[in-house]
């Protein structure tokens, strides 16, 4: 028995087929790792007839770090801020994985006041997330207005961060067993005032962008994915969602402080690019009304229940953890030798890896500016694909 | 259903797996001959229906010369999770390929090759993900060198 | 022809203006001082180079300042008043680029691109008439002229396309070319809509022929429709959203032009904006009027305060009018796919086209206007 093992040079040098009659002959393009759909450095290799999609191949590894290896000679709070580099517009519920796992496997308890402000943290960056990929997403289809309408909103939930956490991009802030540093004061004044002005935001952007024909032709029927074949290519978050499976972790094992609010699953009916949007814009309002039910009664307490220069070791074992992200599940798989301080191995079950695979299945057949779209409508952020 | 049912039923489906302790979740461990035939029960039994692979990764025992292939499964009709383990020899790393089952596999599995050298059998793709296809060794591993390295394995 | 005998008389017994172009005053001086003439031809090369480069700076200020506040922000403010000289400063940046051919592409035609693509819209600011007085030359078959001359500017964008060796390139350059071919036939009937109208393909005489009312609304509705496919159909000959898919950033990284640097890429960027001005004037100078002051029937103290101002200043108020409008397109609106756009084009603004001209004839023939035409 022997395994063939290919390379991308075998791959791209395979004869290109030509049609006789026509005289037309396919090409490879490089859309990327240079290239404004890249959203960063994704190289995607796209076989071509005229317009056509005929094959996408994505070619991740441009931003590899091998931050798993690091892992394995960092302990557990160290990990932390490496997570922030993974999805950069997810860091908090990144962090938050990593310190739910460390928290089940060592048994940390945490008290109420933590789990409602990490609640609230991750719904504002998720908000966040949401609001930078509407703009992106109208940018990628044009519409560069949207952009920064998009980045707008953005930069007013960067200062509440920036207010409490110090930093706007890699936050760095919960930790196993609590928080990094307490909320400010004013913290609830300052995101209820922010809520409503939201709203107006989700509003907004639905009369900037929903409406348009143009943008409605761009994406309604586009990259139909069903919910079978979602799942079965492993997507996760508002992409499996939209394909209409209800696979939310926030509901279906609630953490945190979601087991006592109120809020709806958003799932969509056909599996196209416009859900995809439409599931992103209803989840910001899902959002919004997550924070609205938390903000008036955060409870007081220690914003930490262990301290933090104590070196934690896990119990021997496989311990995994996983939060909803913005863009789907994020988990971490600890292998513990249960003697030392440090993973054994370490490994990020990360959303946009798993995520982007989908787009083989779904641009085929389609023009390169539906590429654009299904590309766009699936949100990845590329340093987290390749880790 | 519970995990002891859960596992109860596997067990029952195939005798031959073992359940593997220390783990957060109903674990179960197969040999690498048998995975897919349980793999293949995993997803289709009606009871069980783990139609998400969310993780595939493999850890690396030098000491005990082997490989532990981690498959996490989840049933978005259920709402199961289980995890499924296997061993495969250091010296021949090679175990069947799922992504027959779940299409998603092959590029988890060609990231486990990429980062740990696992070969899998019977791939449709089997090339690096991540690194160069000139790329010499398999970083994940415990005893992986090269130049740049600062800190080298003990 | 009955109709159109009547109205070129109209339009000759009842106007005040006396048109002069500066081609008219050359010939008129040639018996005189040969120099005079002489002076005259400098004048319109030195005019038009000046033009040129005036509405190249304006334009792009003018776009950035109207981007910025559509995306709630403030547009150039650091250079020069109200930043005002941003745009020499990066026209000065793209003199001093290095100006960088692809090692395999076609290197004379690579050159020979940017300045066929420019030469379209400097052809045609000669023949815009933008007050009675200021016109280079005013030819009897204007509109003809324009269409074929306007059917050119393509030829520079698939050269660049071609000959840089880039797939990007390539693919944007024949978009380019379907796009451009197939909306040029809805704007050369939108155009044929007025020539009915007025009956001359002369600028000026479409100009004298709106004394009475502009043709956006004298032609009942076909005049309007006529207004609307112009504007929808040469956008997409301008290569602006919602129809910049030769250029559609997040496609083609910059579609025909990614391969050019320096000064070149600012010829394209140049023949962009001149291109816009001159789509904006010649839509100005069929729909609304050109230079002609806004009138309403009898009001005779009305029509006397709006003759107090300019015509040069009605040209420029329309022009940029028009030309905001288009500005307005490109921020507003998302980019269109290319078979989206083609099924505009020919399913639907090419069928309305037909369908305008033909109600527009039944409108001249049986001399149904709102209006009396000059009487």
């Amino acid at each position: 028995m022997t395994v063939h093992v290919r390379t991308l040079d075998e791959l791209l040098h395979a004869p290109l087929e030509a049609d006789s009659d026509l005289t037309t002959q396919e090409y490879l393009v490089n859309m990327g790792p240079q290239h404004p759909i890249a959203h960063g450095s994704l190289r995607v290799v796209v076989r071509l007839d005229g317009e056509t999609v005929k094959e996408v191949i994505p070619v991740p590894g441009y931003v590899h770090r091998g931050v798993e290896k690091m892992c394995e000679h960092l302990n557990y709070r160290q990990v932390i801020p490496y997570t922030d580099r993974l999805d950069y517009l997810s860091a908090i519920m990144n962090n938050w994985a990593v310190a739910k796992t460390v928290e089940t496997a060592a048994g940390i308890e945490t008290n109420d006041r933590i789990e409602v402000i990490r609640t609230i943290m991750a719904e504002l960056q998720r908000l966040q997330s949401h609001a930078l990929w509407w703009g992106v997403t109208g940018m990628d289809l044009g519409a560069y207005t949207a952009f920064l309408y998009g980045f707008r909103e953005r930069e007013i939930i960067g200062e509440i961060f920036e207010e409490t956490i110090g930093a706007r991009l890699t936050m760095n802030y919960i930790q196993p067993g609590g928080l990094m540093y307490d909320i400010k004061p004013d913290f609830a004044a300052k995101v209820k005032k922010l809520l409503p002005y939201l709203k107006d935001c989700v509003e907004q952007y639905e009369t900037l962008l929903s409406g348009n024909v143009i943008f409605q032709e761009r994406l309604r029927n586009v990259g139909i994915v069903d919910g079978a074949r979602a799942v079965a290519l492993g997507c996760t978050g508002p992409v499996v969602r939209a394909s209409g499976v209800p696979l939310d972790l926030r509901a279906t094992e609630p953490y945190g402080a979601y087991g006592k609010v109120q809020f709806n699953v958003v799932v969509g009916t056909v599996g196209d690019c416009w859900d995809r949007y439409y599931v992103r814009l209803e989840e910001m309002r899902e959002s919004i009304r997550i924070i609205e039910q938390l903000i008036d009664g955060i409870p007081d307490g220690p914003y930490s229940t262990i301290r933090y220069n104590v070196e934690l070791t896990l119990p021997e074992g496989i311990h995994y953890g996983q939060v909803e992200t913005a863009r789907g599940a994020f988990g971490v798989l600890i292998v513990s030798d249960g003697k030392r301080e440090i993973p054994y191995r370490l490994h990020f079950r990360s959303p946009n890896f798993n995520n982007l695979w989908v787009v083989t299945a779904m641009a085929p057949g389609w023009r390169i500016a539906d590429f654009i779209s299904i590309q766009s409508s699936l949100d990845l952020v590329i340093p987290d694909i390749d880790r | 259903m519970d995990p002891e049912s859960l596992l109860a039923l596997v067990e029952t489906e195939h005798p031959s797996i073992r359940r593997r302790s220390h783990a957060d979740r109903p674990a179960v461990s197969v040999p690498s001959g048998e995975l897919l035939a349980v793999m293949t029960t995993l997803r289709d039994h009606a009871d069980l229906r783990f139609d998400l692979l969310l993780t595939l990764t493999a850890v690396d025992f030098p000491g005990e010369d082997r490989f532990e292939l981690l498959y996490r499964l989840y049933s978005t009709v259920h709402g199961l999770w289980l995890i499924v383990s296997s061993d495969v020899p250091r010296s021949r790393p090679v175990a069947p390929s799922v992504s027959s089952l779940w299409p998603i596999a092959e590029w988890q599995e060609r990231e486990a090759y990429d980062l740990m050298g696992v070969l899998y059998d019977n791939h449709p793709d089997l090339r690096r993900v991540f690194l160069e296809d000139d790329w010499v060794g398999y970083p994940l591993r415990k005893d992986y060198q090269d130049e740049y390295m600062l800190e080298l394995p003990k | 022809m009955q109709f159109v005998h009547t109205m070129a008389a109209a339009a000759a017994t009842n106007t005040t203006w006396t048109p002069q172009t500066l081609a008219d005053r050359a010939v008129d001086s040639v018996p005189h001082s040969l120099w005079l003439t002489a002076g005259y031809f400098l004048l319109a090369v030195v005019g038009v180079a000046a033009l040129l480069s005036f509405l190249g700076m304006a334009l792009i200020y003018i776009e950035r300042k109207i981007a910025a506040h559509f995306q709630c922000r403030l547009g150039p403010t650091r250079v020069g008043p109200f930043g005002l000289l941003q745009t020499l400063a990066d026209t000065l940046k793209l003199v001093f680029k290095e100006d960088f051919v692809p090692p395999k592409a076609d290197r004379s035609l690579h050159m020979l691109a940017p300045f066929l693509a420019l030469l379209v819209p400097v052809v045609l600011l000669a023949l815009i008439p933008y007050s009675p007085n200021v016109q280079v030359a005013d030819l009897n078959i204007g509109i003809l002229f324009i269409t074929a001359i306007g059917g050119f500017g393509v030829m520079g964008i698939l050269i660049a396309g071609w000959s840089s060796n880039n797939k990007w390139s390539m693919i944007g350059a024949m978009r380019a070319g379907a796009q451009i071919i197939s909306y040029e036939l809805s704007a050369t009937l939108a155009l044929l809509v007025v020539v009915l109208f007025s009956g001359t393909m002369s600028l000026t005489g479409i100009v004298l022929s709106q004394q009475e009312g502009w043709w956006i609304w004298r032609g009942h509705a076909a005049g309007f429709v006529a207004f609307l496919i112009y504007l929808v159909a040469s956008t997409a000959d301008l290569n602006r959203t919602p129809f910049d898919i030769p250029e559609g950033e997040s496609e083609l990284t910059a579609g025909f032009h990614t391969e050019y640097s320096g000064l070149r890429f600012a010829f394209f960027f140049l023949a962009e904006f001149i291109n816009m001005f001159t789509v904006s004037a010649l839509t100005a100078t069929l729909f609304l009027g050109g230079w002609m002051p806004f009138h309403v029937g009898d009001w005779t103290g009305f029509n006397a305060a709006m003759d107090t101002i300019p015509p040069g200043i009605w040209f420029l108020a329309k022009t940029t009018a028009v030309i905001f409008v288009i500005m307005w397109f490109r921020w507003t609106f998302p980019r269109l796919r290319v078979d989206q756009l083609m099924h505009l084009e020919w399913k639907v603004l090419l069928p309305l086209g037909f369908a305008n001209l033909f109600v527009a004839a039944v409108v001249v023939l049986t001399e149904l206007y709102p209006f009396p035409l000059g009487k």
